[in-house]
């Protein structure tokens, strides 16, 4: 595996941070939290990986919307 | 016989209103009905018949056509890099403001263009921007008359954009938070009542209470650009230093101890751009000296 930039290794940790995120839901919902974070970010995945601007706003949008769904409240997800 | 006087002055000072060809309406308002509707039944109208007609000025004769460079950014399509999008307007028939040009773009020309604005007269802070390179807030910045240049207009410098002419002020909000801006105090009231302040005392908060936290100062500020993590940047110590000053709280020493680190305060090298761009004219600049004299001398 090539040495990964500061910004690459930012968006596996955000993706982390997610599955992790999702293992804290309810077992039964956990899949659906897990498959809404996998498609966030496929949906993004022709991104040009010099297109800084773009990565970053994404990543900031991530977290944001981590920070929300985190919330014990949420129990699941759909889309 | 005074009253009768008073009311007739009334009658002709309307009928001064109608006469005059209006140079110059509200944004997306026509003037005319809304004169109608702002007359009672007690103030009969002159009929159409004995007024002359009000034309619409003719656009190639009398127009002043001014162009606006505007920020647009739309983060549904986060490839598309951020442009400058021109419009132009008549200034016959715009408002006299910045945002009067805003809502007349938005109503009449490109409904897209996305801006905060909510009380259009400089007390809800809502419409800050960064207008021909200075903060202000769009609704107390006047149009420049001057039609042959363009103005430029971006949203908050260094803050994270929204959309558009929206900025996240997220960050300045937690930081205002941090400060605790409401009044901490244990013992009760001497009579029970009210907690009394004297006149002196009040005084001490003029030019502090007044601020709306727009965010203006502390995004000119090059220190805050810098380090806005951890500086509060001029608008929150403003208001940390107006709850210092309060002479009915009393965490004052608590207060201050929070501030009395390397990044909270002392980022402020006063550059004094916060006072500069102060669109209510205060001196968040002055309130911070105040903060560190206090700190000085304890």
């Amino acid at each position: 595996m090539p040495r990964l930039s500061g910004l690459q290794r930012d968006v596996l940790s955000l993706y982390r941070q997610c599955l992790r995120a999702a293992a804290k839901k309810p077992a039964k919902t956990q899949q659906n939290f897990k498959m809404f974070a996998r498609n966030e970010f496929r949906e993004h995945i022709s991104l040009n990986k010099k297109d800084f601007a773009t990565i970053e706003f994404l990543l900031r949008k991530g977290h944001r919307q981590l920070e929300i769904y985190a919330d014990p409240g949420i129990t699941n997800i759909s889309k | 016989m005074a009253a009768l006087r008073s009311s007739s002055r009334l009658v002709n000072s309307l009928r001064g209103a109608v006469s005059p060809v209006w140079k110059r309406g509200f944004a997306s308002v026509d003037p005319i009905s809304s004169f109608s509707e702002a007359t009672s039944k007690s103030a009969p109208v002159v009929p159409e018949s004995k007024t002359s007609t009000i034309k619409e000025p003719a656009p190639e004769k009398d127009s002043k056509i001014k162009t606006f460079h505007i920020y647009r950014w739309n983060p549904d399509e986060p490839t598309q890099k951020p442009r400058m999008q021109s419009y132009t307007l008549d200034l016959n028939k715009t408002g006299p403001m910045m945002l009067d040009a805003l809502i007349r773009i938005k109503n009449e020309v490109d409904p897209t263009l996305t801006f905060r604005r909510s009380c259009r007269e400089g007390i809800c802070g809502s419409c800050a921007m960064n207008i021909d390179g200075v903060n202000t807030l769009a609704c107390l910045c006047r149009i420049p008359t001057d039609t042959k240049t363009a103005s430029r207009i971006y949203p908050l410098p260094h803050t994270y954009v929204v959309k558009d002419l929206v900025p996240d002020l997220t960050q300045f909000y937690k930081q205002y938070r941090s400060i605790k801006p409401y009044l901490q105090r244990k013992t009760p009231p001497a009579d029970g009542r009210e907690y009394r302040q004297s006149k002196a005392e009040r005084k001490k908060l003029d030019g502090l209470y007044e601020c709306i936290l727009c965010a203006c100062c502390s995004t000119s500020c090059p220190s805050y650009w810098w380090n806005s993590e951890e500086y509060l940047g001029p608008a929150v110590l403003l208001q940390s230093y107006r709850w210092i000053a309060d002479s009915r709280d009393e965490k004052k020493a608590e207060r201050q101890d929070a501030l009395n680190n390397s990044m909270s305060l002392y980022r402020c090298h006063t550059i004094l751009n916060c006072s500069r761009t102060c669109p209510k004219g205060l001196n968040p600049a002055l309130a911070i000296a105040e903060i560190k004299k206090s700190m000085a001398f304890t």
